[in-house]
């Protein structure tokens, strides 16, 4: 029997994964994605708690959270973009300067 | 052993299904060759069974006895899983749509089941979700053969199908206000009956303008002519395939007819009333439902061999410029006259 | 049957996050995601959420990802450079702590989680019935309608903030 814990423990496992990849990748587009998988293990959490109060709550706030995605990653792959003209590296180390 | 009727009657239903879907695309191919020569002023296949009906069959028997050559910087990963993606999508998409009423299969069956996979209560959003991953196939088969043209293609392709989708999706949306429901079967049954006695209630004559956006956008997804950049042979040799040989070709080959097959079905349950017609018993409906959508396969390749391309800013401006305030104004009229007539 | 299904959608996306996490080549990453994203719609299904099941993979699957896949080949960067060579301000000692934060966050996450009491889901027809597109509508467009509004200008600016960001200075 599959209970609301296994959901939980499974979405905290997911955003642990995701928050990782954000401390140890070196990559921009890496660490974006990483930030997707944290916020799909946070919208895991809301449908499975949803669920279990029997509201549709749940599910409206995950719609929410995917359209903030969508904008996030336009804007954050926009910027990569941008970056990677100036140095021609997807290394968020070599953007130390202040003024170019 | 006790075998349940229901359930072999289901994975019967998934058989048939699948294989009138290959033998559609077999079809087409000879349907193709035959319908261009002709608009041509030739006579196309005819050496190969009655008049080169066996043609597809040949040319895929050619394709398997062919050298499987893979080019050497390619990825070799996703260049063997890229075509498995596209004809995966392409056959997935066609299971939520409904192509008869419900049958006990002359009582053979104790509760009738519907000539349908599987009945979902959001199969539109299905449809279109599967539809949405049908780009990865050619994306990733463009990114992994390692050559320009491919990559041109794919760039191309991922750009024109996420313009296009918009479109497509808001035609839906319309239809999908008309009729009230997400599934294909309760969208179907609502156009059963006729109005003032022999005119059909089909949701093409409510939705005349989003018919017609939905077979410009649905062109425009399944990569056919007028809209075939991402394979634009005079550009680009043969766009995202250009690498791919034998068997794996072929599957993009076969992705591409089915999803021909798909569109057409959907644009067939949507606005042509899927599988009601008079006359024939309930059935034989689905009778109906083959005429419609070869009907519609038959303009598909009509304009493929009437129209030429369009030049690729061409299909941008028409698509966000002209498509998509289109879709956008047929939604809000269609909203208004739902609102106004309840 | 439910449990077996919540454990291979669960083992896939784990994995899948992981190796995105993991993996050196941007693509596969973005790949092994689009696969997490399936895993996790499969979940919702199991939720009896079918909609947020379709949107998740019809925004996130069909819109987000193409997006990123577009960037990789428009970037082309094959590999990511190795940790010593832009070492300027995190060095190997700001990677080891990193990964240390994320182990802990990981075990105080499951910890914290592992204390509650198990909790079942209701299965009357009430609760079911969130599974219904018509009463997301519903919610959506009445007591949610402030909300999504504000979502629409978020969309536009971030659309005009990207077409502002990405193009070329003449």
């Amino acid at each position: 029997m599959v209970s609301l814990n296994h959901f939980l423990i499974l979405s905290g496992v997911l955003f642990s994964i995701g928050t990782a990849g954000v401390f140890l990748r070196r990559n921009l587009i890496t660490v974006l994605l990483s930030i997707e998988v944290m916020l799909n293990a946070v919208n895991l959490t809301f449908v499975a708690v949803g669920r279990y109060l029997g509201t549709v709550d749940g599910q409206i706030i995950t719609f929410f959270v995917m359209t903030v995605a969508a904008a996030e990653a336009a804007i954050g792959l926009a910027l990569v973009i941008t970056l990677f003209r100036h140095r021609e590296t997807l290394n968020p180390d070599a953007y130390t300067a202040l003024k170019w | 052993m006790n075998v349940n009727p229901t359930i072999v009657a289901h994975l019967g239903l998934i058989f048939v299904v699948f294989n009138m879907l290959v033998l559609s695309a077999a079809f087409m191919v000879w349907l193709e060759r035959k319908v261009c020569a002709y608009i041509q002023d030739r006579v196309g296949p005819n050496r190969v069974g009655f008049e080169g009906s066996l043609q597809p069959f040949a040319d895929v028997i050619k394709l398997m006895f062919k050298e499987e050559l893979r080019p050497q910087a390619a990825d070799r990963l996703l260049f063997v899983i890229a075509p498995i993606i596209s004809a995966c999508a392409a056959f997935a998409a066609f299971s939520v749509i409904p192509f008869g009423t419900e049958t006990t299969l002359f009582g053979l069956l104790e509760e009738p089941i519907p000539l349908q996979v599987t009945d979902v209560n959001v199969a539109i959003l299905v449809i279109f979700a599967i539809a949405s991953m049908g780009v990865y196939g050619i994306v990733l088969a463009g990114w992994s053969s390692n050559s320009k043209y491919s990559l041109l293609g794919a760039l191309r392709s991922s750009a024109q199908m996420i313009s296009y989708e918009l479109s497509y999706a808001l035609a839906l949306a319309a239809v999908i206000m008309l009729a009230g429901s997400l599934s294909l079967r309760e969208i179907v049954m609502d156009q059963e009956g006729y109005w003032f006695g022999f005119i059909p209630r089909w949701y093409l004559f409510l939705q005349p303008v989003g018919f017609v956006i939905y077979m410009i956008a649905g062109v425009a997804e399944t990569n056919r002519a007028p809209f075939d950049f991402p394979e634009a042979e005079q550009e680009l040799v043969a766009g995202y395939h250009t690498e791919y040989s034998s068997m794996s070709f072929a599957l993009f080959f076969l992705a591409e007819y089915v999803n021909m097959v798909t569109v057409s079905a959907v644009a067939t349950s949507l606005y042509l009333g899927g599988w009601l017609g008079p006359f024939l018993p309930d059935w034989l409906q689905w009778v109906y439902f083959l005429i419609k959508v070869f009907l519609l396969l038959f303009f598909y390749v009509w304009m493929r061999w009437t129209l030429p391309r369009y030049r690729y800013d061409q299909l941008m401006e028409f698509g966000w410029k002209w498509l998509f305030p289109a879709a956008v104004l047929n939604l809000f009229a269609t909203a208004a006259l739902v609102l106004w007539l309840g | 049957m439910e449990a077996v299904a919540f454990y291979i959608f669960a083992a896939i996306a784990v994995v899948a996050s992981l190796l995105v996490v993991g993996q050196r080549n941007p693509m596969y990453s973005v790949m092994l995601l689009i696969a997490s994203f399936g895993a996790l719609a499969g979940l919702y299904v199991l939720l009896d959420a079918p909609f947020t099941a379709v949107t998740q993979i019809i925004i996130y699957a069909g819109a987000i990802m193409v997006l990123f896949l577009f960037v990789v080949m428009l970037l082309n960067v094959e590999r990511e450079d190795s940790a010593t060579s832009v070492a300027t301000m995190v060095g190997p000692t700001g990677m080891k702590l990193g990964a240390g934060l994320s182990v802990l966050l990981a075990i105080e996450v499951v910890w914290a989680l592992s204390r509650l009491g198990e909790s079942h889901f209701g299965h009357d027809a009430e609760t079911v019935n969130i599974s219904s597109v018509a009463r997301i509508g519903q919610a959506l467009f009445t007591q949610h309608a402030f909300a999504f509004e504000a979502t629409s200008i978020l969309i536009l600016v971030a659309m005009v903030g990207a077409v502002v960001l990405a193009r070329r200075e003449r």
